[in-house]
C-alpha cells in the first residue's frame, strides 16, 4: 500500500491545481453553503443557526413558488421546442444538400451570441410595443402589443429567445446523423420502409444516445438561465414576477437583500431538482436510449 | 425540384433567424428618429455617429471595458489550457490510488449547478479581499475548475496511441517529458477548441462579472453594456445598438476565423 501510494505521487503532482480547485472551490464551498443554508447569514454577521427554518420558509414564500412555476414552464416548453427544431433542421441538412457548411454555420450563430447582454437588449426592443415584431405584424395589418411589458406574454419572449438558439444541439445532432451508416437506411428502404418509417424505426433509435445527451445538457442549462431575464426585466423579474426565474430570485435574495442563508437553501433545492431531473432522465433513458453494442432490439 | 424547395426553405429559415441581428446592425447606423420608422434593413441616412456617441457616453471610454474583458479572457484561456491539460493527462495516462473515485468526482462536477457553490465562494473571495478585482474570474481557471474542458481533453488523449508514450519512456522521458513532448503537441486540436470556447464563454459571461465588479473603470463589456441604459436613458437606442454590435464583434470574429474548429468541437462533445 505504501509503495502504491508512493507510485501515486507524480500523478498527484499533475493533479495538484485540480485538487486545490475541487477542494477549495467546489467541495469546500458546497459544504459551507450547506451550512449557511441552515443559518441566518447577511454576509457581515456571523451565521446564526436556524435549523430548517430557511427551507420551510421557502415553501411559504409566494415569490419563491412563483419562481419555481416560471422556471418549470420555461424549461418544460423551451427545451422540447428547441430539441424539435434542432432535430428537424439537422435531418433536413443531412440529406446531402450542397452548402451544408454554410447553413450549419448560419443556424449556429444565434447559439453563439444568444446568451450575451447585447442580444437580451435587442430582444427588449424587438418585443417592445414599438418594436420590430409589431412593425412586421403591422405590415400584415395586425395590431401588436407590448409583448415584454405584459405579464401574459413576457415569459414567452424569453422562451422564443432560447428556442432561437437551437443551433448548438443541432450541430450535435448532425454529427450523430453522420455516424449512421447509409447501408442500414438502404436496407430498410429495400425492405419497403417509407421515409417516415425509416426515420422513426431506424434513424431515431440509432440517434437516441445523442438525443439523450442533448436533453440532459439542455435541461440542466435551462434550469440555470439567468442573463436574458435579468437584463430584459431590469433585474426585477417583472412584469408582475412573470419572468422571475429561479436563479434571478436567488440573485435578488443573495445580492439584493443579503439573505445569504436563504439563497444558499434555494441553491440546494435547485441542486436537488436538477439531480432528480437528471436521474429521471437516466432511468427513463433505459427504456428508449438504444446503444448499438447492445445488439439489435426487436 | 425537392432540392430547390429544401434550399428555399432553409434559406428562408436562416434569414428569419438572422434578421434580428441584421436589423440591429442596421439600427446602429441610423439616427434615433429613424430607428423605429420601418422594419426594413437599409438605413436612409447611414451614419456612424452612434458609434462615436456610444463609445464615450457612459463617462468611461468603451475601450476600457473592452480591455478589461480582454485581460480576463486572456488569463482564463491561459489558465484553462495549462491546468486542464495537466489534469487530463493524469486522468488519461497515469495510474494512482483513488483514480476512479476522483475521475467520477470530476465528471460529477460537470452537472453541478454553479449556484450551489456561489454563495460560499462569494464569501470566501470577500474574506480574501478579492471583491471588485479580476481574481474571482481568473483564479478558478488556474485550478482546472471547468470540468468540461478536462473531460474534452481526457477523451482526446485516450485517442493518442500509448505506444508513443512507451517509445518516449524508452528514450528516457519521465511523465513530465511525455506530457511536454508527446501529449501537448498532439493535443493541440483539443487545446484550440478549449481556447476558443474559453474565450467566447468568458467574454459573454455576465453573472460573475456582475456580482464581483463594481468600480466603473474595472467593468467588463457585458456589465458596462447593461449599465448603458441607466447612464444614457432609453432615448439613445442607436448608441445602445452600436455598442451592442461592438461587444459582439470579437465573438463573431473568432467564429468566422475558427468556424470549422468550433463546429467540429461542438460535434465532438456529443459523440463520446
Amino acid at each position: 500500500m505504501i509503495a502504491r501510494l508512493r507510485q501515486s505521487i507524480p500523478a498527484y503532482l499533475f493533479l495538484l491545481p485540480w485538487l486545490i480547485g475541487i477542494i477549495g472551490l467546489t467541495i469546500g464551498p458546497m459544504l459551507l453553503s450547506l451550512y449557511y443554508s441552515f443559518t441566518d447569514y447577511a454576509l457581515l454577521n456571523t451565521p446564526e443557526w436556524q435549523g430548517l427554518h430557511n427551507y420551510t420558509a421557502l415553501f411559504h414564500d409566494s415569490r419563491y413558488l412563483q419562481s419555481l412555476k416560471v422556471t418549470f414552464i420555461y424549461v418544460g416548453v423551451s427545451v422540447p421546442l428547441e430539441m424539435a427544431f434542432a432535430l428537424a433542421v439537422a435531418v433536413l441538412l443531412n440529406r446531402g444538400l450542397k452548402g451544408l457548411a454554410v447553413y450549419r454555420a448560419l443556424y449556429y450563430v444565434p447559439s453563439l451570441l444568444g446568451g450575451s447582454v447585447a442580444i437580451a437588449l435587442l430582444w427588449q426592443q424587438i418585443f417592445g410595443s414599438d418594436g420590430l415584431l409589431n412593425d412586421v405584424l403591422g405590415l400584415f395589418g395586425i395590431h401588436g402589443r407590448g409583448w415584454i411589458s405584459e405579464p401574459g406574454t413576457a415569459l414567452w419572449t424569453l422562451i422564443v429567445l432560447r428556442v432561437w438558439q437551437f443551433g448548438a444541439p443541432m450541430v450535435i445532432f448532425l454529427a450523430g446523423l453522420r455516424q449512421i451508416p447509409d447501408e442500414v437506411l438502404e436496407a430498410a428502404e429495400v425492405d419497403g420502409a417509407g421515409r417516415w418509417q425509416r426515420f422513426w424505426r431506424v434513424t431515431l433509435p440509432l440517434l437516441s444516445p445523442v438525443v439523450f445527451f442533448n436533453l440532459v445538457l439542455q435541461i440542466i442549462g435551462a434550469f440555470q438561465a439567468f442573463t436574458p431575464a435579468f437584463v430584459i426585466s431590469g433585474g426585477k423579474g417583472g412584469p408582475s414576477d412573470s419572468t422571475l426565474f429561479y436563479t434571478l430570485y436567488l440573485y435578488q435574495q443573495a445580492f439584493g437583500n443579503f439573505k445569504m442563508g436563504y439563497a444558499a437553501a434555494m441553491a440546494w433545492v435547485l441542486l436537488l431538482i436538477v439531480a432528480v431531473f437528471t436521474g429521471l432522465n437516466f432511468v427513463l433513458g433505459r427504456a428508449w436510449v438504444f446503444y448499438g453494442d447492445e445488439g439489435v432490439r426487436r | 425540384m425537392k432540392r430547390v424547395l429544401a434550399h428555399v426553405g432553409l434559406t428562408a429559415g436562416a434569414l428569419i433567424m438572422l434578421y434580428p441581428l441584421l436589423w440591429m446592425i442596421s439600427a446602429s447606423l441610423r439616427k434615433n428618429t429613424d430607428i423605429f420608422e420601418h422594419p426594413g434593413l437599409i438605413p436612409e441616412h447611414p451614419t456612424l455617429g452612434n458609434y462615436a456617441l456610444g463609445w464615450t457616453s457612459t463617462g468611461t471610454s468603451f475601450g476600457v471595458y473592452m480591455l478589461n474583458s480582454l485581460i480576463i479572457c486572456a488569463a482564463v484561456v491561459i489558465g484553462n489550457l495549462l491546468t486542464c491539460s495537466l489534469t487530463a493527462y493524469a486522468f488519461a495516462r497515469m495510474t494512482f490510488v483513488g483514480r476512479k473515485t476522483l475521475f467520477g468526482l470530476m465528471l460529477a462536477t460537470l452537472m453541478l449547478p454553479a449556484h450551489v457553490t456561489l454563495i460560499a465562494q462569494y464569501s470566501i473571495f470577500r474574506k480574501l479581499d478579492w471583491i471588485d478585482t479580476f481574481w474571482p474570474m481568473i483564479v478558478p481557471s488556474f485550478l482546472a475548475t471547468d470540468a468540461f474542458f478536462v473531460f474534452l481533453m481526457v477523451q482526446f488523449i485516450r485517442s493518442i496511441p500509448v505506444e508513443l508514450d512507451d517509445a518516449a519512456r524508452i528514450d528516457g522521458c519521465g511523465y513530465w517529458g511525455i506530457y511536454r513532448r508527446i501529449i501537448l503537441p498532439l493535443l493541440s486540436p483539443a487545446l484550440v477548441t478549449t481556447a476558443i470556447f474559453s474565450f467566447i464563454w468568458t467574454w459573454n459571461n455576465f453573472f460573475s462579472q456582475l456580482i464581483y465588479l463594481s468600480t466603473r473603470t474595472k467593468l467588463t463589456v457585458p456589465v458596462a453594456l447593461r449599465g448603458f441604459l441607466d447612464a444614457t436613458g432609453s432615448s439613445e437606442w442607436g448608441a445602445l445598438f452600436a455598442m451592442s454590435v461592438v461587444t459582439l464583434v470579437p465573438v463573431v470574429a473568432v467564429f468566422v476565423i475558427f468556424q470549422r474548429r468550433i463546429l467540429a468541437g461542438m460535434a465532438h462533445t456529443g459523440l463520446k
